[in-house]
């Protein structure tokens, strides 16, 4: 007599299959992968360095895609992730090269210092309800004046001029060298190694947390959630501070493996960030998305990315097909009623 | 409008309702909530267009496709929700739409402005800039630069749907001043309203509806008022609902005193309100539209944040009224009367919004033990009889009396003393309906209070132990026992002091 719940059964067992965003997610990875074995420039996609490369390259966009998923699974949005990367990369030479300090120490300061910003920024957006988009627009060009203000718009580099004119160079600190080298005979960068250690913390947060439910729930139906008693000023401050924690690590890796902290660094990685996410399949309507997505979401753009350059596309014809592209693997995401 | 029916469905929302409308006449629309009122005007402006019947306009029959249409026709409605834009200008915003245009193609302002001011100045209000935009104006002025909107269409007959539910006393006196003026040039006025004195004050004719059926129409000074109560009542009780458990002579929950005020903090939606509920009753909650009874519930769980003015206590302690994250410590939950919009999050599972309002109960030091999750999300499906495969499921794919099956399992799982239930069964089948009130017989009887607000009469009366029955953010009445009838509800629901022979 009562309906029960839409009929599955009769659907086909690929199109059932083709509900989860994630069995989408993995179809458009495998379309650019088949792109990748038809145009394999000259057979350099067959070889193992061209995928350790991409890893290496797109462990960065990673890192900030992973608070930008926490923060748009609320709802919301984080523009200040590049910035706040180009900060933490010159606060982070800053202090161990010229302070010298000991880099468990600057690690650690770095981190802080991006999660108070998140803070926030989630404060300003969650307490004094300012839409994040504004909010973190503002955070965006606040930290990337903070980043030319704290290096005096130069370079943090081991080059150091002196009062006179003179330089004096220093040594690559220790740590730079460290999260720039690889392990597994140079299979795996140490920066891909801080990517899955990201995603793990990400995947810890939203899959195992309360916290993480309440972010779902926040971006699903933050009425409904409010009146549940989840505590949504909490949330959210958490979310951005989760964000900026993360683009701050984000900012340690560029640093370390440019071996310098430049004031312009991260410039417009935050759309980066958002189209990986976007890619992945997280909705930017907020209650939906996973970290797993967002993984694919990096393969995905990471190797976009790839192909294009091994077939010597012109950067020109690279941002034109990259546009396209995304905007394909969204309609091909798209839910279907 | 001739013998109007409207069907949703299985269920018929209208059955050959007629009207007739004079022009110069204010003509009022009666019956409780779900008589059919607003599907009736829904039709009349445009909204519905696929309806049984016909409506004749001026001896030409007419159907309207769209409120375009209808407006087209000279019929404008003025609803509760205004729909101006703030941010507009009055004048463009009297205009919107049909922007007066220069040949050029460029929009002729100066024209927009002299043909506002004078339909402002028509409509007897002074001292509205019609440049400055739309918010800056009280909620009267905004609905008087509605009107002045419908008079711009050349409309002839003019719908308002509770006008005064937002207005004071001085602000309800000006419009009907309007009023009259518009009858007096020769408009025609369906006025909807549930305030006994307004129906007198303004009205020249009135026709009542009841459970989508025509009843009475008659001038006005033919219909005394315990006539139209009389009119306005009646709908079956229902034998089948039945309360079984017993009350407890001790007092759970006690409310003194209490204003509510609206969150924008412009004015009190409830009016020193008091009132307390016993181990194991349902306190019935009897309001029409506007009466308060929704908020009164929101404002003591805490949705409005902190009350302006008086106290609460629980169990005889003090109950802090903040957040409602803090009234869910206390043993209060509240079931919102839209499970869509404030119930539930319908893009997450079943599960999930299950334990949504008790997850620390599933998550000591905020780690989340999904399988003490799962099996207290089956417990509670089994308990209220979900009917769903898989707990896995969105709770959007669900019925809605499923729904609503979900969003009670989310307050019963965070262990209330104090159910404030707003509307259980607004919306779901018959079935489920009936399982949600032996639910309710079951928790009062494990010594649950319940407060109930419902706009389905025989519901409430049959379920409720005590009513208490609301007019304007006011108590008007108290009923027990042999004093509970639809009349007695009604005459105080209409804001009718009445006493009782």
């Amino acid at each position: 007599m009562i309906p029960l719940v839409s009929n599955t059964s009769q659907k086909t067992f690929i199109s059932r299959l083709m509900q989860y965003p994630v069995t989408r997610a993995i179809l458009a990875l495998i379309v650019i992968f088949v792109i990748g074995l038809v145009f394999n420039g000259g057979g350099a996609f067959f070889k193992w360095p061209a995928h350790r490369d991409m890893l290496r390259q797109y462990s960065v966009f990673g890192i900030l895609a992973c608070g930008m998923t926490i923060v748009i699974i609320t709802a919301g949005i984080d523009l200040s992730v590049g910035s706040m990367l180009g900060l933490s990369a010159v606060v982070f030479s800053l202090l161990t090269i010229h302070r010298d300090w000991n880099p468990w120490h600057a690690i650690p300061a770095c981190i802080a210092m991006g999660a108070i910003l998140g803070v926030v920024s989630g404060g300003l957006i969650s307490r004094f309800r300012i839409q994040p988009f504004i909010a973190t627009l503002a955070m965006m060009v606040f930290a990337r004046g903070l980043a030319k203000f704290i290096s005096g718009g130069m370079k943090i580099s081991t080059s150091i001029q002196q009062a006179d004119g003179s330089y004096i160079y220093k040594n690559d600190p220790a740590i730079f060298k460290m999260i720039d080298s690889r392990i597994l005979d140079g299979n795996l960068a140490v920066v891909t190694l801080i990517f899955i250690f990201c995603l793990f913390i990400s995947w810890l947060i939203l899959s195992r947390l309360r916290i993480g439910r309440y972010l779902y729930a926040i971006g699903g139906n933050e009425e409904a959630a409010r009146l549940s008693g989840v505590p949504v000023i909490k949330a959210k401050i958490f979310a951005y501070g989760m964000c900026g924690l993360f683009s701050a690590i984000a900012g340690i890796c560029q640093a370390a493996q440019e071996y310098q902290g430049d004031p312009e660094a991260g410039v417009s990685y935050e759309l980066t960030a958002i189209a990986i996410a976007v890619i992945g399949g997280t909705n930017l309507m907020g209650g939906r998305g996973s970290i797993l997505l967002t993984l694919f979401g990096t393969l995905t753009i990471g190797y976009l990315d790839k192909i294009l350059s091994i077939n010597a596309v012109s950067e020109a014809g690279r941002l034109m097909l990259t546009g396209v592209i995304i905007v394909s693997a969204v309609l091909l995401q798209r839910r279907r009623k | 409008m001739h013998n109007i029916s409207k069907r949703f469905g299985g269920t018929a929302a209208l059955e050959g309702v007629s009207i007739e409308l004079y022009p110069g006449e204010a003509h009022i629309l009666a019956g409780e909530n779900g008589a059919g009122k607003s599907t009736l005007i829904k039709i009349l402006c445009g909204v519905y267009s696929e309806y049984a019947g016909r409506i004749v306009l001026e001896n030409r029959p007419v159907k309207f496709s769209s409120p375009q249409d209808a407006a087209r026709h000279g019929i404008a409605a003025i609803h509760q929700e205004l729909s101006l834009i703030p941010a507009m200008s009055v004048s463009d915003n009297i205009f919107l739409g049909r922007e007066k245009m220069k040949k050029n193609g460029t929009v002729d302002f100066s024209a927009q402005t002299i043909a506002s001011q004078k339909i402002l100045k028509r409509l007897g209000i002074d001292g509205v800039d019609v440049h400055r935009p739309v918010e800056e104006y009280p909620i009267s002025i905004m609905q008087m630069i509605e009107i002045a909107k419908a008079l711009s269409m050349n409309s002839r007959i003019i719908i308002m749907d509770e006008p005064t539910s937002a207005l004071t006393e001085p602000e309800v006196n000006k419009l009907f001043e309007t009023i009259s003026a518009l009858k007096l040039q020769g408009h025609a006025i369906i006025y909807i309203t549930h305030k006994m004195e307004e129906i007198y004050k303004i009205g020249d004719r009135i026709t009542v509806l009841r459970d989508g059926r025509f009843v009475a129409a008659a001038p006005i000074a033919d219909m005394a008022r315990n006539a139209l109560i009389r009119n306005m009542v009646g709908r079956e009780l229902n034998e089948q609902i039945q309360r079984r458990s017993k009350v407890c002579a001790e007092e759970l929950f006690r409310v003194e005193n209490l204003d509510i005020a609206d969150p924008q903090g412009n004015r009190n939606l409830v009016n020193d309100v008091s009132f307390s509920a016993r181990k194991g009753e349902i306190l019935g909650i009897a309001g029409l539209q506007g009466s308060g009874a929704s908020e009164l519930l929101n404002g003591i769980f805490g949705a409005y944040g902190p009350v302006s003015k008086g106290s609460v206590f629980l169990n005889g302690n003090p109950f802090v009224v903040r957040s409602p994250g803090r009234s869910i410590e206390q043993g209060l939950a509240l079931l919102t009367n839209d499970r869509k919009t404030t119930g539930l999050v319908l893009g997450m599972s079943i599960v999930e919004n299950i334990t949504l309002a008790s997850l620390p109960q599933y998550s000591p030091v905020c780690w989340m033990r999904n399988s003490m999750e799962q099996k207290a999300a089956l417990r509670y499906k089994q308990e209220l009889n979900i009917k769903a495969d898989e707990l896995s499921r969105e709770v959007s794919s669900l019925s809605g009396g499923n729904q609503q099956k979900v969003a009670l399992a989310k307050w019963v799982g965070t262990k209330p003393l104090v159910l404030l239930l707003d509307e259980p069964t607004r919306g779901i089948d018959v079935a489920s309906k009936h399982e949600i009130y032996e639910l309710m017989n079951r928790w009062t009887a494990a010594g649950c209070a319940i407060i109930l607000i419902t706009s389905e009469m025989p519901e409430l009366i049959a379920l409720s132990d005590r009513i208490i029955v609301m007019h304007r953010g006011r108590i008007s009445a108290r009923l027990e026992g042999d004093r509970i009838t639809q009349e007695n509800i009604l005459h105080a629901a209409m804001g009718q002091e009445r006493e009782v022979a």
